[in-house]
């Protein structure tokens, strides 16, 4: 089946879900407390009446129009209609600042936003004037919305009805604009803020899409039953490639969470037979997962410590490819009736046959924990330019070490730098009036460069070991990795963000950002009274919880490789002070950039140090907190106490 | 145009008398907690009460909704007299409200607690609900229905299946006020909203009222202490010293009235 889908549209595959799967679920929505199901036939219905009701705005081939907003069926519906006139959808991220969401814009010369509520509408109000292109903004949620005026804003419903008119008087208009569509038309404009600079437009056609989700198709199990949880930002590419592409190249139904504070709730709830999460989602739930264990009751405790200690010991053996004796096995079928089953459905995973951990890379002890526990979780690689999809890796071959097999269709080459280069039909056509930076990221026979440096090892997996910029050395020649060093930091529950620095200098050093929920949770256990982030993570209670972590930490690395001194952060790392990416990841310069005072410190042995911070709030506007941080040593690991974890 | 279109196309000041109190009065033995009170509320205006500790505010919205008898004077509520009506009825009436108090079941989930406001529009005898079946079925649904849109507007569906009495007290001050929406209040009585709350919280609840104001085009008296937040959202404000009324108008007028600054304001200016 899937071979004949080269030289298609994702418009052409809608009519064809519509015609062969008419009645089948294609997308719900939690409204209400309640799944609300639409059947591919409504799928289509909807597309093709808001497809009308822009061409009745002037929308015509090659206009973009944007989404903004939660994972909602209409904005996925948006985009397609858009795509359906020959246009370009251009996912925005929801929570992006002013400045970031008017280059987009602009750059993008979008001229349809489709917004997901008053509050996206109020922003993009307030940037109007620097909107030259918009002609037409449409709201999905009307709640608040009766008091606005302006010409160019218009209900979801409006443009649908007006649609309908349009269709009674051009019919076959949508169908006949469909069939015009090439597999080389842009489908996607995915902007990618990246870990340096201005954000880029990586222009990805049909045919890219198509290429990269028939690659994954071959390589992973799919099925049309399958349910989706659609929670991960829509602007980000593995939102498209999963909750569209795919969605519509197999027929699975896909499932919008309530809301963003309700995923968790939503997730259990719906119990999805597959899962693809960023490191952050998997660490939370570790974290979860150990909160709830340490606030056990002491039988339960002494049960849950057993059975992890026994099922980790047989995942290591397992991927070691050594065979478990008997005893084991008897231990993980009791483990899986009384502790691990338990635990996956409390997570909301007891359906899933695989999940996946990818857009960073994810610790190898959280990793190795959640597989431990019967989650089929591995690697999967890829980036914007790439359609969201390199490699992955295949059942019976997860390993925290690697990112997998390189996906059928898709050439892996390592250069001299060990930068890993692609070449395959989903690499992108080029960034968006960009033609600089796209020379810079292609060779010239169509290799696509990643910035990633890495090998591949002989078993035929790709090894990523960090960003190549990032690697480095400490001054006496040791290799640093810094993600590596993080990734051991951030399993412990009170750590939420770490960012190591070592490159050239005599030893390494780290900044921590603490866990509010975990570390509050300790805090009031100890009768400790504390205000706020800033407050909390000052206290030099705090600061010794951190430093017997790290020596905890320390202990599994080797020497040149532990961390020496550390600061707890006075707020959160946030995308909105470009400290982290929107899907967050470091960036790491202006981390560097930032803390320039702290790091001096760390390497001139200075125990304090005085920080002003700036904050950027959502709506452009800063604010600065100043407040003098302490440096810490960490002492050696004997000392440290182990310190149990509670909610 | 529909009359309540109509009705929204008039700027409130012009709208008809929703609620009037004339001339109320209430003693507790030696105490006159409120003194000839007279307020003519219009439909979908947002009136606040203020006034210092003890200056009747209270008293004055048990009077209105019925949990205390006024001793002279009477209040009419689209123009039926409700002085001598019980609670319950005038709830039944439309007249809902929250307490200063948080008056919530705490063992109960947000879901049943606000599904609880509904109970006066249920008409499902007792017999019909056990054996849960036919009307009875489908009255539970239309007002699960119907709380469960409260639930969106209140933004609580993270919250549906919690325990109140675990919530933090901004949000069970919005359940208090999904209970009392739950009613499908002509009228909407907030006894000190905002008391207790941060800033964040305020403003969230400041947002609420308003939207209930607008969307639902309930009106609303308020009680608050918060003068930010009276100025910024009410249509009017009335200010009570000692069981009188001193003063009552727009945010402006009251702002520069002498007695209301010689009163309770104090010596110097907002």
């Amino acid at each position: 089946m899937t071979n004949a889908q080269t030289g298609t549209t994702l418009p052409r595959l809608l009519m064809r879900n519509a015609e062969t799967m008419a009645r089948r679920p294609a997308i719900r929505e939690k409204t209400l407390g309640i799944w609300q199901s639409f059947t591919w036939a409504e799928y289509w219905e909807n597309v093709r009446d808001f497809a009308l009701g822009l061409a009745a705005h002037g929308f015509k081939r090659g206009d973009k129009l944007s989404v903004i907003g939660d994972n909602r069926p209409r904005l996925y519906w948006a985009q397609l209609a858009a795509q359906c006139l020959g246009g370009t959808a251009v996912p925005a991220f929801q929570d992006s600042i002013a400045t970031e969401l008017v280059y987009v814009l602009n750059h993008a010369e979008v001229s349809v936003i489709v917004a997901e509520d008053q509050e996206q509408i109020d922003k993009i109000l307030s940037l109007k004037e620097r909107l030259s292109k918009l002609t037409l903004l449409v709201f999905d949620d009307p709640r608040g919305m009766r008091r606005y005026d302006a010409p160019y804003l218009e209900s979801f419903e409006a443009i649908q009805e007006a649609g309908r008119r349009f269709g009674a008087e051009h019919n076959g208009y949508v169908e006949a604009e469909i069939a015009k569509g090439t597999p080389d038309d842009v489908a996607l404009l995915a902007y990618t803020s990246g870990t340096t600079g201005n954000p880029k437009g990586a222009m990805l056609s049909h045919a890219n899409l198509l290429s990269a989700a028939e690659a994954f198709v071959k390589s992973e199990d799919l099925r049309p039953t399958d349910e989706w949880l659609c929670y991960l930002p829509m602007a980000w590419v593995g939102d498209a490639l999963y909750s569209t592409v795919l969605s519509l190249l197999i027929g699975f139904a896909c499932n919008c969470p309530e809301s963003p504070e309700t995923v968790q709730r939503d997730l259990r709830e719906l119990g999805p037979t597959a899962l693809l999460a960023p490191p952050r989602i998997w660490e939370n739930m570790l974290t979860a997962v150990q909160v709830r264990a340490g606030d056990a009751s002491f039988l339960k405790r002494l049960f849950f410590n057993y059975f992890r200690d026994l099922a980790e010991k047989a995942e290591i053996r397992r991927s070691e490819g050594q065979p478990l004796d008997p005893a084991t096995h008897v231990g993980l079928a009791l483990g899986e009736f009384f502790v691990y089953r338990p635990v996956r459905d409390q997570l909301g995973l007891p359906r899933a046959r695989w999940a996946y951990t990818g857009g960073a890379p994810l610790g190898p002890d959280c990793f190795r924990f959640l597989r431990s526990f019967g989650i089929n979780l591995k690697q999967i690689y890829g980036s914007t330019e790439l359609s969201g999809l390199a490699s992955l890796q295949p059942d019976g071959e997860a390993n925290p070490n690697t990112v997998g097999r390189v996906c059928p269709g898709t050439e892996v080459r390592i250069d001299d730098n060990n930068e890993v280069l692609v070449r395959s039909d989903a690499v992108f056509k080029g960034y968006y009036k960009q033609p600089d930076a796209t020379r810079e990221a292609m060779t010239g026979d169509g290799w696509f460069r990643t910035g990633d440096a890495g090998f591949m090892d002989r078993q035929g997996h790709l090894v990523i070991i960090d960003r190549a910029k990032d690697a480095g050395k400490l001054a006496d020649g040791t290799p640093f990795a810094p993600q590596f060093i993080e990734n051991k930091l951030k399993f412990s529950p009170f750590i939420r963000e770490a960012v190591a620095f070592g490159h050239d200098r005599p030893f390494v050093s780290a900044l921590i950002a603490i866990d509010l929920v975990t570390v509050g949770n300790w805090a009031e256990r100890r009768n400790l009274a504390y205000t706020n982030y800033q407050d909390l993570s000052s206290k030099p209670e705090v600061r010794q919880l951190i430093r017997d972590e790290i020596a905890k930490c320390n202990a599994t690395l080797p020497p040149p490789a532990q961390v020496r001194r550390f600061m707890l952060l006075n707020k959160e790392f946030d995308a909105d002070d470009n400290e982290v990416t929107r899907t967050r990841k470091i960036r790491r310069r202006f981390v560097t950039e930032r803390y320039a005072a702290v790091i001096d410190a760390f390497y001139a042995g200075r125990n304090e140090v005085d920080l002003s911070t700036e904050i950027t709030f959502e709506d452009g506007r800063k604010s600065t907190i100043k407040s003098t941080v302490a440096v810490n040593d960490v002492e050696s690991p004997a000392t440290a106490r182990r310190e149990p974890v509670y909610a | 145009m529909s009359m309540a279109q109509a009705l929204e196309s008039t700027a409130p000041e012009l709208r008809p008398v929703q609620l009037a109190v004339n001339g109320v009065s209430k003693r507790f033995g030696g105490v006159r907690a409120v003194e000839d009170i007279s307020i003519g509320v219009r439909s979908g205006e947002i009136v606040s009460i203020i006034g210092p500790n003890g200056a009747g505010k209270t008293s004055l919205l048990n009077m209105i909704s019925g949990f205390y008898q006024a001793d002279t004077g009477n209040i009419v509520f689209q123009g039926t007299d409700i002085t001598r009506r019980r609670a319950s009825e005038i709830a039944a009436m439309g007249v809902a409200r929250t307490f200063q108090n948080i008056a919530l079941f705490n063992g109960l989930t947000v879901l049943d607690n606000i599904m609880l406001g509904r109970h006066v529009r249920m008409r499902s005898g007792v017999f019909a609900s056990v054996v849960y079946w036919g009307l009875a079925q489908k009255e539970e649904i239309a007002h699960r229905e119907r709380v469960e849109k409260l639930i969106d507007f209140l933004k609580l569906q993270d919250l549906r299946k919690q325990q109140t009495g675990a919530l933090s007290y901004g949000l069970r001050k919005r359940v208090e006020l999904g209970r009392a929406l739950a009613l499908d209040p002509k009228i909407l009585l907030l006894d000190e909203p905002m008391g207790g709350m941060n800033q964040d919280e305020k403003e969230d609840m400041a947002r609420y009222v308003l939207d209930v104001n607008e969307e639902l085009g309930t009106t609303v008296i308020l009680i608050e202490h918060d003068m930010g937040v009276v100025m910024d959202i009410s249509h009017r404000i009335v200010v009570l010293d000692r069981g009188r009324k001193i003063a009552e108008g727009t945010a402006e007028a009251v702002q520069n009235n002498n007695d209301v600054i010689s009163a309770y304001l104090g010596a110097g200016k907002l």
